[in-house]
């Protein structure tokens, strides 16, 4: 579309920017926050300059932690939130998308009914069925560990649901090329369906990230060890610390580097996701 | 190179539809077999059945002297073309048309020149770099035919592999897979609904109707001596006029009066008589004669096409329009009537209950 009309243009560039100041301008005042000492936040006047403090939180939240929080240091916790997040990510992208294959691909009994079940738990998210799922992870000694956290969560009807419609839209005539060509079921999937699927797993993986990583109920119920803390918990708890005032320099400076990886994997899996979406063709 | 033969294939598919009802054909090795015949009437189904995609209900279908009912397609010695070309979206024409060969195992010297060797053969060598979507039409209709060619199968199987392309690229590729056939000799069975294309191709036709064979012929057997009413429809264009007649005394009477005599050993009261239009003529004095066929015809509309014209017009007693070739250079206007003859040695006669051919 070619158009030449100089007040849309600027209209509708004020209205991009000031819809980004409201976004930025939080962000903006955490970060200010976290580069002060404590007093300054409590005076009551929120500065909007950044002060000098800088170094000394971050050095102070990552190596130290905060006792008097209950927290561990955030080194620890941004690795279990990493940990967790590409555990759920990849685990949910593998569960679904095998599943979408033996679903499209297979005529086995029970097949209709298997697809439903699993459709049906869509309805289903793990704050309904947080005590049964928390029964069954205690029962398998899954308390305080990677596996606890992570395997729960994984199985996601949506992405299996998402696989199994991107299955049905390439033609069959492609599998059966592939039969005769002397391809089995698995080299199929391996050498035709998974790279056919490269943009819809770099998009999946994009929201199943963020996903996990912004998990905080069921982190909190399965773990009492501080050493499986999660980055989003650990924030929860500096904020709600009893008998003081909450210190929010750090706190800041804590929610600042947990919003980093998530921007970095939008940033990093955005550019796949368009190349893929550019390149690839059915 | 083998021989394909048949016997009572049979197909029911899961809802109880029975696509294939019979079908029996022994194909000589090297012969091009073209399937022909309307949508829906199972050219795919038994094509299918053939490469091993789709199971058969009953009967027998031999590749060689082995038979392959339940024999997987890789391990069939076939190879397929599909309709829409079906390349592997994200591997560049060298892989398309590698990948069956690396998935037997071949080695990579070996694979590298037969894919150059298909690659010149169907001048796709500038191309092995890019993926098919950078490719088009007819690139993409060669890339499909490389990849049937490297694996030298005995046999090649083709679904309708023009049906996508314009008209003119149709012609085109027609002929070029017909001289491939011509120069590899592999034994090919190719499905169309397009008669021209079956016409054009075929060493033996099979016109299949509702599942059954109507008639094997080569395509001039077929044109001239048309098994049934379906097949005289069928196959020629435009279709053959089919004129209801009455048998009396030795001879068969228009409903509009007209009569000639019977072929020989004519039994059936009712029959329907079949005159292909280029076998009308426009007789101007509109003599009767015993021994040709003559109708008057009211012109309808006249169908130029260049080379020729069609007219197309009505006669007293026949449902359809009758159409009569004429040269291009020859006028009639809508409203006129024509006196129409046919020579006695043209006429197809039908049994007007079954369909089936009467005359020799
Ligand atoms: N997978 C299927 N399940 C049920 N019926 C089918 C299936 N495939 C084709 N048919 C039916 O079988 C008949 C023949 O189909 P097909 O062989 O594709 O015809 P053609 O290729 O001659 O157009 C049609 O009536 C069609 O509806
Ligand atoms: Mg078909």
């Amino acid at each position: 579309m070619v158009e030449n009309r100089p007040w849309l243009t600027f209209i509708s560039h004020l209205v991009l920017i000031i819809g980004l100041a409201i976004v930025v301008f939080p962000v903006w005042v955490a970060f200010v926050a976290s580069t002060y000492d404590p007093k300054s936040m409590l005076s009551g006047v929120v500065p909007l300059t950044p002060g000098d403090q800088f170094f000394q939180n971050y050095y102070q939240i990552f190596v130290e932690g905060l006792s008097s929080a209950g927290a561990p240091p955030v080194g620890l916790m941004m690795v279990n939130s990493m940990v967790m997040a590409m555990a759920i990510a990849i685990g949910k992208i593998a569960i679904s998308i095998i599943s979408a294959f033996a679903i499209v691909y297979f005529k086995f009994p029970g097949r209709v009914l298997a697809f439903w079940t699993i459709f049906i738990t869509l309805m289903l998210p793990v704050e309904v069925r947080i005590l049964p799922t928390f029964e069954v992870t205690a029962g398998l000694g899954l308390l305080n560990s990677y596996s606890g956290l992570t395997l729960p969560l994984i199985a996601s009807a949506t992405a299996t649901f998402l696989f199994r419609q991107f299955f049905m839209t390439i033609p069959e005539e492609l599998s059966e090329a592939a039969r005769i060509d002397g391809a089995g079921p698995l080299k199929f999937f391996r050498d035709i369906l998974l790279p056919l699927s490269r943009t819809n797993m770099a998009g999946l993986f994009v929201i199943l990230f963020i996903y996990g990583w912004n998990q905080y109920l069921w982190p909190l119920i399965v773990t009492t060890d501080e050493s499986y803390y999660t980055i989003v918990m650990g924030i929860q708890r500096m904020v709600t610390v009893p008998d003081s005032e909450p210190l929010w320099h750090v706190i800041m400076a804590t929610v600042l580097l947990a919003m980093i990886p998530p921007v970095l994997v939008v940033v990093f899996m955005q550019r796949l996701f368009i190349k893929g979406l550019v390149e690839t063709e059915k | 190179m083998a021989t394909i033969s048949l016997d009572k294939v049979r197909k029911v598919y899961a809802g109880g539809v029975e696509a294939v009802k019979g079908v029996s054909i022994d194909i000589a090795d090297g012969e091009f077999i073209v399937l022909v015949g309307p949508s829906g009437c199972g050219k795919s189904t038994l094509l299918r059945m053939i490469a091993g995609l789709e199971e058969i209900s009953d009967g027998e279908i031999r590749i060689g002297d082995r038979v392959v009912n339940r024999v997987e397609p890789a391990d069939r010695d076939i190879a397929m073309v599909f309709q829409n070309y079906a390349l592997y979206p994200h591997m560049t024409v060298y892989n398309n048309l590698a990948y069956g060969l690396k998935n037997r195992g071949e080695p990579k010297d070996e694979i590298d020149k037969r894919v150059k060797e298909a690659a010149r053969i169907l001048e796709i060598g500038d191309f092995l770099d890019r993926k098919p979507r950078q490719l088009s039409g007819g690139q993409r209709q060669r890339v499909a035919m490389g990849r049937a060619i490297v694996r030298k199968p005995a046999a090649f199987l083709f679904d309708e592999p023009l049906s996508n392309l314009d008209a003119k690229l149709r012609v085109q590729m027609r002929i070029e897979i017909k001289r491939l056939q011509e120069t590899l000799g592999t034994t090919s069975v190719y499905v169309t609904h397009d008669q021209l294309e079956a016409m054009t191709l075929a060493h033996r036709l099979v016109v299949l109707n509702h599942g059954r064979i109507e008639q094997i012929g080569t395509p001039l057997e077929v044109y001239e001596k048309p098994a049934s009413t379906f097949v005289a429809g069928f196959i020629g264009s435009p279709a053959m006029n089919l004129i209801p007649v009455k048998a009396k005394d030795g001879r068969l009477h228009l409903e509009s009066g007209e009569g000639l005599d019977a072929p020989d050993g004519f039994g059936a009261e009712h029959a329907l008589l079949g005159v292909r239009p280029e076998d009308l003529q426009v007789d101007a004095d509109g003599a009767e004669n015993a021994d040709a066929l003559s109708l008057r015809m009211k012109v309808i509309a006249v169908e130029p096409v260049g080379a020729e014209s069609y007219v197309h017009g009505r006669v007293a007693g026949v449902v359809d329009d009758v159409v009569v070739r004429v040269p291009a250079k020859a006028e009639f206007s809508a409203g006129a009537e024509l006196n129409l003859k046919a020579s006695r040695d043209r006429l197809h006669v039908f049994d007007a209950a079954n369909g089936g051919r009467l005359n020799g």
